[in-house]
C-alpha cells in the first residue's frame, strides 16, 4: 500500500522525511529568539511551554526538597514557620497549576494533537501563542511573590477562604497570586478551545472521530473539562479579590458572606482539575503501551467512554474534599467517587490487555508507563478509601493523604509524563535521547518514588497533619519522615540522569528518522521534527493507527468481531431471502 | 449553678455503653418511638446484627487487621476503624491481584522474538466482566460506608440540660481561634482556657471528657477555618467561621489522647495542639468542681480569645 492521499495546497509527493533537511522550505519567518518571540507554529509553542513548564517543575521539586530535608528533624530547624508555609503553597501552585497542567495540554498536547489528527497546526495559532504569554507571565507572577514584602502567598495552594482574606493574608504576595491564576486560567482556557476546535474540525480525510488516537481523545475530554472548570475558578478567583479589596464581604463571616464557598466553587474547578491533569496523561501511556507490545490498543471504545464517563463524572465529586467540613455529608458525593473506580478500573484492564499477547520491550519510555501503572494503582486504590466519608474522617488532612494524592500525581505528571516526554522526544527534537540513562532515570526514581511515599501513608495513619513545618520528637514520626526525605533526595537525585541525558542526546545527536519505535499514529508518519505546517502527504487512514498500517500492510486487517459478525449475518439473510 | 455536680458519678444517664458495636445501634433505636410490628421487627434485626457484628469483632479481632491504623477510643472511631480495616483488606486483594496480573502481563510477554503478536483488539465478555465487577465491588463498599457513616454522623438529641433519666448530657463548646482551643462547658459553667502549646513538649489545652458517656461537641472557630482531629478517635471535624459543627464522641478507654490542628490555619498551625483526657465518671464529676472553684467559667461573649494580643511564644527554638 503506498498510495497517499495529497494535502491541497502543499506541494510535492515526495517520500517521507525527505522534509527533515528541508522543512522550512516553505516558511520564511525569523529564526531564534525572534522566531521564538513570534511563532504561531504549535510545535514552537509547545516546545516552549514544555521547557518552562519543566523548569517550574525543577524549582517546584527544589522546594519539595527543601520543606522534606526541614521535616526530618522535627524542630524543623532549616525553615521558619513562614518560609516553610510560603514554601509548601509555593510548591502546590507551582506543580498543580503551572506544570502538571501545562506540561500535558500546552506542551506536549499541543505539539503531537495536530500532528496526529494530521492537521497543519492548531485551530487559531494566535490564539495559541497568547495562550503561552499569558501562562509565561502569569508564573513569572506568581513567582514574583518571593520578592514582595511579606513574601509569597502561604495559605496553600487551595488557599481557603477566610484564610485568604485580606486580613489573615495581608501581602501582597497573595495578590500576585491570584492574579497569576486568573492568567494562567485564561490561558488554559485558550488552549482547551484550540484543542477542541483542532479536534473537531481539522481532522485529516478518513481521522473519523473513532480512528482519533487515545491521547487526542483524552485530550478533547480535558478541553471540555477546562471550559467546565476554569470559568469557576476564575470567578472565585475575581469574588476573592473583591473580598481583599473592594470591601465586598462573599467570603467572610463578618459581612453575611459564606466561607464555605470559597471550597465549593473551589473543589468545583479543583476536581475536575484532578482530571485535567490527569486525562492527558492516561492518553499518553494508552499511546505508548500498544506501541512497545506491537499489538493495537485492546478496548479502544472502552477506553473513550471510560474516559468521557471519568470526566463526567468528575464534575459531580467536589464535595468529597469537604466531608469533613460537616456541612456536606450527602452519600451522593460518595457514591459518585466510588463510581470513578470503575472506569479507571476498566482503563486498568484495558491497558493490561494491550500487552497481553504483546511482544513488549522496555526502552525507556514503555519502562516510564509500567511504572506509572504500579503508581496509579497504589495511589488509585487509596482513593477508593478516601471516596468513603468515614474513612476521610479518619485520615483527612494527615500525611495519608498526602501520601495519596502525591502517588496519583507524580504516578501521571511525572511517570506517564516523562514516558510521553521521551517516548515523542524524538519527534520534537529529531534525535534520540540514551535509553541507558532514561533507564537509570526510570529505576532511580521508581525506588525512590516508593521509599518516599510509602512512609508517609504510614505518618497519616499515626496521626501527623499536612502542612506542619514541625512536630514533637515525641510524637515518634522522625524515623518515618528520614525516610521520606532520603527517597526525595533520590527522587531529586534521579533527574540529574535526565538532564545529563538531554545533554549528552544534544552533544552527540543520533536522528530519529520517521518512526523510530515503529509507532502506531499518524505523527510517526512525517519527518521528525515535522516539516511547517506538518504533513505533505498523508497515509490512507483507515483505523486508529493509519501509519502501522502504512508499514504493516500484511498486519493491517485488524479483527473485528463485531463487524464480521453483522458481515455474516447479512450473508446469511442473503441466503435466507435467496430461499 | 454547677449544684448537679457531685462526687459520685453524676452524669451516667444508665445506658450501658459496654459493647461498641451495639452502641450506635442502640442509640439510633431509642430515638424511635416504640413503633408497630414491622419497625419493632426492623430494630431487632438491626440490634442483633450490631450485637452479632459486635460479637465477630470481640471474638475474632483478626478480622479487623490494623493496617497501622488505630482501633479508635470512641465508639464512633472503633467503627471507623473497622470500616477502614475492612476496605483496606478489599483493597489490598483487589489491587494485589491488579499487580500481580502486571507483573505476570510484563514477564510472561516480554519480547522473546521479532514474531508478529496476534492483533487483536478486544473481548467483550472479557470486557463487560471487568466492567460489571468493579460496580459491585463499589457497590459493596459504599453500602458499608453509608451504615457507617449514619452511625458516626449520628448524634442524639440532648435536651438543653436534661436527659430522659434526669442527667445532664455532657456538652463541651470547642472553640478553634488562631492558635489554640477553648472548650467550654455550658451544663457545668466551666471554661478550660484555650492557650497555645506551651513550652517544647507542650501537649496545648486539654479537653476533659468522662468514659462511658455520650459526649456532644459544638464545634465553632473565631476566626479561620481549623480541624479538630483526635488521632484516637479517628475523627476530624472542620471548625468552621459562621459553621457550627454538632457531633458525638462516645469515649470509651480512659487515657490522654493528642488532638491537634489539621486544617492550615496560618503561621502556627503546627504548634496549634490540644489533648483529651478521658476519666470515669466520678473523676470527671470531682474535675468540674475543682474547676469550678478555680474559676474557670464559661467564656464572656464578645471576649473571643481571636481578639486578644496574642501572647504566644514559639516553644521551638528560633523565631518564625
Amino acid at each position: 500500500m503506498t498510495t497517499t492521499v495529497e494535502r491541497p495546497g502543499i506541494a510535492g509527493p515526495e517520500g517521507n522525511g525527505a522534509h527533515a533537511d528541508g522543512q522550512h522550505a516553505h516558511h520564511e519567518g525569523p529564526t531564534g529568539i525572534l522566531n521564538w518571540l513570534t511563532s504561531t507554529d504549535h510545535k514552537v509553542i509547545g516546545k516552549s511551554y514544555m521547557i518552562t513548564s519543566l523548569i517550574l517543575f525543577f524549582i517546584a521539586g527544589i522546594m519539595a526538597l527543601v520543606m522534606r530535608t526541614d521535616l526530618a528533624d522535627p524542630n524543623g530547624s532549616l525553615l521558619s514557620f513562614q518560609t516553610y508555609n510560603e514554601l509548601f503553597t509555593m510548591h502546590g501552585s507551582l506543580m498543580m497549576y503551572l506544570f502538571a497542567g501545562p506540561f500535558a495540554f500546552g506542551g506536549l498536547a499541543n505539539f503531537i494533537v495536530p500532528l496526529q489528527v494530521g492537521a497543519p497546526d492548531m485551530a487559531f495559532p494566535r490564539l495559541n501563542a497568547l495562550s503561552y504569554w499569558l501562562y509565561l507571565s502569569g508564573s513569572i507572577l506568581m513567582m514574583s511573590g518571593f520578592l514582595v514584602a511579606g513574601g509569597a502567598a502561604s495559605f496553600g495552594w487551595v488557599s481557603y477562604a477566610p484564610l485568604s482574606n485580606a486580613t489573615n493574608s495581608p501581602g501582597a504576595g497573595a495578590d500576585l497570586w491570584l492574579m497569576a491564576l486568573a492568567l494562567t486560567g485564561f490561558s488554559a482556557i485558550f488552549t482547551g478551545v484550540n484543542l477542541i476546535t483542532t479536534i473537531f474540525y481539522l481532522r485529516a480525510p478518513g481521522m473519523t472521530m473513532f480512528r482519533v488516537p487515545i491521547f487526542s481523545w483524552n485530550m478533547l475530554v480535558t478541553g471540555i473539562l477546562i471550559l467546565i472548570a476554569f470559568p469557576v475558578l476564575f470567578g472565585a478567583v475575581v469574588m476573592l479579590f473583591c473580598d481583599r479589596h473592594f470591601g465586598t464581604h462573599i467570603f467572610t463571616v463578618q459581612g453575611g458572606g459564606v466561607p464555605v464557598l470559597w471550597q465549593n466553587l473551589f473543589w468545583f474547578f479543583g476536581h475536575p482539575e484532578v482530571y485535567i491533569l490527569a486525562l492527558p496523561y492516561f492518553g499518553m501511556v494508552t499511546d505508548i503501551i500498544p506501541v512497545f507490545s506491537r499489538k493495537p490498543l485492546f478496548g479502544y471504545k472502552g477506553m473513550v467512554f471510560a474516559t468521557m464517563s471519568i470526566a463526567a463524572l468528575s464534575t459531580g465529586v467536589w464535595a468529597h474534599h469537604m466531608f469533613t467540613t460537616g456541612v456536606v455529608l450527602l452519600p451522593f458525593f460518595s457514591l459518585l467517587s466510588y463510581l470513578i473506580a470503575v472506569p479507571t478500573g476498566i482503563k486498568f484492564f484495558n491497558w493490561i490487555g494491550s500487552m497481553w499477547g504483546g511482544q513488549i520491550s522496555f526502552q525507556t519510555p514503555m519502562l516510564f508507563s509500567i511504572g506509572f501503572l504500579f503508581a496509579f494503582l497504589m495511589g488509585g486504590v487509596t482513593g477508593i478509601l478516601l471516596a468513603s466519608p468515614p474513612v476521610d474522617f479518619m485520615t483527612h488532612d494527615t500525611y495519608f493523604v498526602v501520601a495519596h494524592f502525591h502517588q496519583v500525581l507524580v504516578g501521571t505528571a511525572v511517570f506517564a509524563g516523562f514516558a510521553g516526554f521521551y517516548f515523542w522526544y524524538p519527534k520534537m527534537f529529531g534525535h534520540m535521547l540514551n535509553d541507558t540513562l532514561g533507564k537509570l532515570h526510570f529505576w532511580t526514581l521508581f525506588i525512590a518514588f516508593w521509599i518516599t511515599y510509602m512512609p508517609q501513608y504510614v505518618l497519616g495513619l499515626e496521626g501527623m497533619p499536612r502542612r506542619v513545618a514541625a512536630y514533637l520528637p515525641s510524637n515518634g514520626w522522625t524515623t518515618l519522615n528520614v525516610w521520606s526525605t532520603v527517597g526525595a533526595w533520590l527522587m531529586g537525585a534521579s533527574f540529574l540522569f535526565f538532564l545529563v541525558n538531554i545533554f549528552v542526546s544534544y552533544r552527540k545527536r543520533i536522528p530519529a528518522g520517521d518512526n523510530p519505535w515503529d509507532g502506531h499514529t499518524l505523527e510517526w508518519f512525517t519527518s521528525s521534527p515535522p516539516p511547517h505546517h506538518n504533513y505533505s502527504h498523508l497515509p490512507p487512514i483507515r483505523s486508529e493507527r493509519p501509519t502501522w498500517d502504512y508499514n504493516h500492510p500484511e498486519h493491517r486487517h485488524v479483527h473485528r468481531p463485531s463487524r464480521e459478525r453483522h458481515e455474516r449475518e447479512r450473508e446469511k439473510q442473503a441466503v435466507g431471502a435467496g430461499q | 449553678m454547677p449544684t448537679s455536680v457531685t462526687a459520685v458519678n453524676p452524669f451516667t444517664k444508665g445506658r450501658p455503653r459496654a459493647e461498641a458495636g451495639a452502641l450506635r445501634a442502640s442509640a439510633g433505636s431509642e430515638t424511635a418511638s416504640s413503633g408497630d410490628g414491622p419497625e419493632r421487627r426492623l430494630r431487632r434485626l438491626l440490634t442483633v446484627s450490631a450485637v452479632v457484628a459486635g460479637a465477630l469483632c470481640l471474638g475474632g479481632c483478626s478480622f479487623y487487621p490494623t493496617y497501622w491504623a488505630n482501633k479508635g477510643a470512641t465508639a464512633q472511631g472503633n467503627q471507623i476503624f473497622r470500616l477502614y480495616s475492612g476496605m483496606m483488606t478489599t483493597g489490598i486483594i483487589v489491587g494485589g491481584l491488579v499487580f500481580l496480573l502486571i507483573i505476570y502481563t510484563v514477564i510472561r510477554y516480554r519480547r522473546r522474538s521479532d514474531e508478529m503478536p496476534r492483533q487483536f483488539h478486544e473481548n467483550v465478555p472479557i470486557e463487560f466482566i471487568y466492567t460489571v465487577l468493579p460496580v459491585v465491588i463499589v457497590a459493596v463498599l459504599f453500602f458499608f460506608t453509608v451504615l457507617t457513616e449514619n452511625n458516626v454522623d449520628a448524634t442524639v438529641p440532648v435536651d438543653a440540660t436534661l436527659t430522659s433519666t434526669g442527667q445532664p448530657v455532657v456538652q463541651i463548646r470547642v472553640t478553634a481561634f488562631q492558635w489554640g482551643w477553648r472548650f467550654d462547658y455550658p451544663n457545668l459553667d466551666v471554661g478550660v482556657a484555650g492557650e497555645t502549646t506551651n513550652g517544647p513538649g507542650g501537649h496545648g489545652p486539654q479537653m476533659v471528657v468522662p468514659v462511658g458517656e455520650q459526649v456532644q461537641i459544638t464545634l465553632v472557630s473565631d476566626d479561620v477555618i481549623h480541624g479538630f482531629y483526635v488521632h484516637d478517635f479517628n475523627f476530624s471535624r472542620y471548625a468552621l467561621p459562621g459553621v457550627t459543627n454538632v457531633f458525638d464522641l462516645d469515649v470509651l478507654r480512659q487515657g490522654t489522647y493528642d488532638g491537634q490542628c489539621t486544617q492550615f490555619c496560618g503561621l502556627y498551625h503546627a504548634e496549634m495542639l490540644f489533648s483529651v483526657r478521658a476519666v470515669s465518671p466520678a473523676a470527671f464529676g470531682a474535675w468540674a468542681q475543682q474547676e469550678v472553684r478555680a474559676g474557670d467559667t464559661l467564656r464572656q461573649s464578645g471576649s473571643g480569645a481571636a481578639n486578644n494580643a496574642p501572647s504566644y511564644t514559639t516553644p521551638y527554638p528560633r523565631n518564625p
